[in-house]
């Protein structure tokens, strides 16, 4: 039985806010809307930034790429910080029960050495490229344009860090203090990480907030997180009786399951805006894809050994077939 | 390699440091100087971002999981509250004005804050200070949203705040604030932390954001005092970085001191000026008060700021160049502000009124030594004007300080009778100012603050003095949003509304 209980019912003035009426029509607003369309300042910018008197201090003209409303880049997930929040919330509360099996099961004593020792040189270094990740996601978030773009690159910039972080629980895990010690090591000097450590490097002082998204969430993610996450984590490390570092790194396995579609959806509007906008996200998904490729062999390696480069080819026809699918040609 | 070693118990200070710090390190194919560039130019010197402290340790994973919990009860009670008309909880829809302005002019600043972390976050060479300005920057766009959020469900009932993206731009008071903001963002990254890190944050967040959020308490604003619980630990945990850094920057290097100092003698200055705001609302704009301004300033200002200066002295730091100005400002600025945004509501997307009687008993008794002389004799005469039929309106442009963006309404700190009124010729080009202290803020950098955008200049250049048009221009709804409350539809609405709710008519 349906019971209807009487408020006092009044007349609302309006519905929504102006700008999202003139954006959206004369009705109630979403959260993600009210969230995030149009509340970063765009008129009347009172002085020049002192650290680069030429930009504005919200300036769209600092990357190459060029959109009419630059808010058409908007989050398919419709992630504001408390669905972005809550979202994570629970992804961390099935991380930390995985991270409390394997230690409670004394399952990381259980891998076979060969296996561990491979998982901890594979993993482990890669702390370092997910804080160079946070760093390039930070920046893109700061000098981006228009709160629909840049709010879910604060997002992504939190979330690497908690990768790196939950990497390095996985490193103090499975080695101690002295496995991350080596992979810091291996990160600095060893022969298979340098490559990457360049790109994570020379990405670091790229300053157009777009190619950086390219390099970062497009190129390299698009490469590493198949590469590491799905064939070497999930399919050889399981049939070699890791599963336990399956369930370690679970959440970076879903994490880029979700923010992929977001990366997809944010080049394909941007690619479909012009011609040139097209031009210029496949001269940078080229180029930066090729290097990431390249980059990533030598550490895919240390995992599959003569079946690197097989395995590499084949998340590169991978990622074409994605970058088809969005409007950008290799 | 055997790495089955017997794992160390890690105490919970190193665990965090190998989950950040230990994250970052030694460039070797770039430069330090080409990933950081911004480090260097203001002039301070750091030589070793190890030593920075961290301020709370929070990994992601526990930021996460607390700060949902948060976002759930906060989200239930707005929720709540909207279903329930909660807005007919409120003492009386006059207390709206204070809500108008601060989303007007207050929550793009949190937005602004967000962006500027942000880049603070991607700049500071130093993994400890990044992580810090990263977690400050996510905190202050969940303060925008939150807050627009909770006041979301006002905007469909009253009128004011329907345009708030627009009046931020546009408005001439919003200019005040959002000058702060960009001044600050347009400076280093150091400077920018003593700009909201420190001044902000820590010396000035008392001031604005308690005595605020307990107006939102007493005056039975459920959405927005849940905003203001909501948000009290990320504001702890933001008062502690501000701290630590104004710490760090003294500790690295003894030439560090004078720059530090300079940037504490202005950002207090331009957050007093911002206060402004704030000391209107205490004294005029809650239905029901908390305190006074002069009541906030003892607390916040004087015990705190002073326990807070004294105990800096150690570094050599002294109190803000403008406090004894400030000091003697405290009572007069409110009324001061608020006969300036009475006379000039036609132009503000917010009510104003002239108080009661039973107000100025009460400004009277707050405010011995200044209201019956100076202040209650003007609203005597406005409220004659009012009754006669003859409203005081100043329909003349207000003169703007070009620093705080405020109208010049104050007076010399010495003698209340006289306006303060300062100039300075720059480059063949006179600019004027409210005080002594915006005016050296001014000549400490004219380069930057002869772009500041003029509010009522644009009035006359953009739009020929045509006031209609201005109004179309900062989407102002002549006769619903501005002008006197007395007789406006918020409270014509309010009234009725509230009848229906508490009554059988």
């Amino acid at each position: 039985m349906q019971i209807d209980l009487r408020t006092v019912s009044i007349q609302p003035l309006r519905n929504t806010f102006d700008h999202l009426a003139r954006r959206f029509g004369d009705k109630p607003a979403s959260r993600y809307q009210e969230a995030s369309y149009d509340i970063q300042a765009a008129e009347n910018l009172h002085y020049r930034p002192t650290w680069a008197p030429e930009q504005q201090l919200y300036d769209a003209s600092i990357t190459r790429i060029v959109m009419q409303d630059w808010y058409a880049l908007k989050d398919p997930r419709q992630y504001y910080y408390n669905t972005y929040t809550l979202a994570r919330a629970r992804q961390q509360d099935t991380a930390e029960a995985n991270f409390e099996f394997v230690d409670s099961r004394g399952l990381a004593d259980r891998l076979p050495d060969a296996l561990r020792n491979t998982a901890l040189a594979v993993l482990v270094p890669l702390r370092h490229a997910a804080w160079g990740a946070n760093q390039h996601n930070s920046f893109i978030c700061g000098y981006g344009y228009g709160a629909a773009f840049t709010q879910p690159c604060m997002y992504q910039a939190m979330d690497n860090l908690g990768i790196a972080q939950y990497l390095s629980r996985l490193g103090l895990l499975l080695g101690g203090t002295e496995a991350l010690e080596a992979g810091k090591r291996a990160w600095m000097d060893g022969a298979a990480w340098q490559p990457l450590r360049r790109y994570v490097e020379d990405c670091l002082v790229v300053r157009d907030p777009f190619e950086l998204f390219v390099a970062q969430n497009l190129a390299l993610d698009g490469l590493l997180y198949p590469l590491i996450y799905e064939r070497i984590v999930d399919d050889d490390f399981s049939v070699r009786g890791g599963s336990a570092v399956a369930m370690l790194t679970r959440f970076m396995t879903d994490w880029f399951a979700e923010t992929r579609k977001w990366v997809d959806a944010v080049v394909k509007v941007a690619a479909a805006e012009s011609a040139q906008n097209q031009a210029q996200l496949s001269e940078w998904t080229q180029a930066w894809s090729s290097r990431a490729a390249a980059a990533l062999l030598p550490v895919v390696e240390l995992a599959l050994g003569a079946q690197a480069d097989e395995a590499v080819c084949e998340q590169l026809a991978g990622l074409k077939q994605r970058l088809d699918k969005i409007g950008i040609t290799l | 390699m055997d790495m089955k070693v017997e794992k160390k118990k890690l105490n919970l200070k190193d665990k965090y440091k190998l989950l950040t710090r230990d994250l970052g390190w030694e460039p070797s194919y770039r430069s330090k100087d080409e990933i950081y560039p911004y480090v260097k130019y203001e002039g301070l010197k750091v030589h070793d971002w190890d030593k920075w402290e961290d301020p709370f340790r929070l990994t992601m994973d526990a930021y996460w999981k607390y700060q949902a919990e948060k976002e759930r009860k906060f989200y239930a009670i707005i929720d709540a509250h909207t279903q329930n008309n909660g807005h007919l909880n409120i003492t009386d829809a006059r207390y709206l004005t204070a809500l108008k302005i601060f989303l007007q002019a207050i929550s793009p600043g949190e937005y602004a804050a967000h962006k500027g972390f942000a880049r603070a976050g991607r700049e500071f060479a130093g993994v400890g200070t990044q992580v810090a300005c990263q977690m400050q920057a996510i905190d202050e766009l969940r303060h925008a949203q939150t807050q627009i959020h909770a006041m979301s469900n006002y905007n469909r009932y009253y009128n004011g705040f329907h345009a708030f993206a627009d009046a931020r731009d546009r408005i001439w008071y919003t200019s005040v604030a959002r000058s702060f903001f960009d001044d600050s963002m347009s400076a280093g990254p150091f400077e920018f932390m003593i700009a909201i890190g420190f001044s902000f944050e820590y010396v000035l967040t008392n001031l604005l954001f308690v005595p605020f959020m307990s107006g939102a308490a007493y005056n039975g604003d459920m959405a927005t005092v849940t905003f203001g619980f909501s948000a009290q630990s990320d504001e702890a945990r933001h008062m502690t970085l501000g701290l630590e850094c104004i710490k760090f920057m003294l500790e690295q290097d003894p030439d560090n001191l004078p720059i530090v100092q300079a940037w504490i003698d202005k950002w207090f200055w331009r957050g007093f000026r911002v206060l402004g705001l704030v000391s209107t609302m205490m004294d005029y704009m809650l239905p029901k008060r908390v305190m006074s301004w002069r009541e906030a300033w003892e607390i916040y200002g004087v015990e705190n700021g002073g326990a807070l200066f004294r105990d800096l002295a150690r570094y050599g730091i002294r109190p803000p160049k403008g406090w004894d100005d400030a000091e003697k400002a405290i009572d007069h600025m409110s009324h001061q502000l608020m006969l300036g945004l009475y006379q000039w509501s036609f132009g503000t997307a917010f009510h104003s009124w002239i108080p009661s009687d039973e107000d100025m008993d009460w400004l009277s008794a707050k405010y011995p030594a200044t209201f019956d002389k100076h202040y209650r004799p003007r609203w005597n005469h406005i409220k004659k004007l009012a009754a006669a039929g003859t409203p005081y309106k100043n329909f003349g442009l207000a003169k703007l300080c070009q620093c705080c963006q405020l109208p010049i309404v104050f007076t010399e700190p010495d003698d209340p009778t006289m306006l303060c009124n300062r100039e300075t010729t720059y480059k063949g080009e006179k600019y004027h100012f409210c005080s002594d202290g915006c005016q050296d803020v001014f000549e400490h950098e004219p380069e930057k603050y002869i772009q500041a955008w003029l509010p009522m200049p644009a009035l006359f250049q953009d739009q020929q003095g045509d006031i209609g048009a201005w109004m179309d221009w900062v989407s102002l709804k002549d006769g619903t949003d501005n002008g006197d409350y007395a007789g406006s539809e918020d409270q014509r609405n309010f009234q009725q509304w509230r009848g229906l709710a508490t009554s059988n008519q």
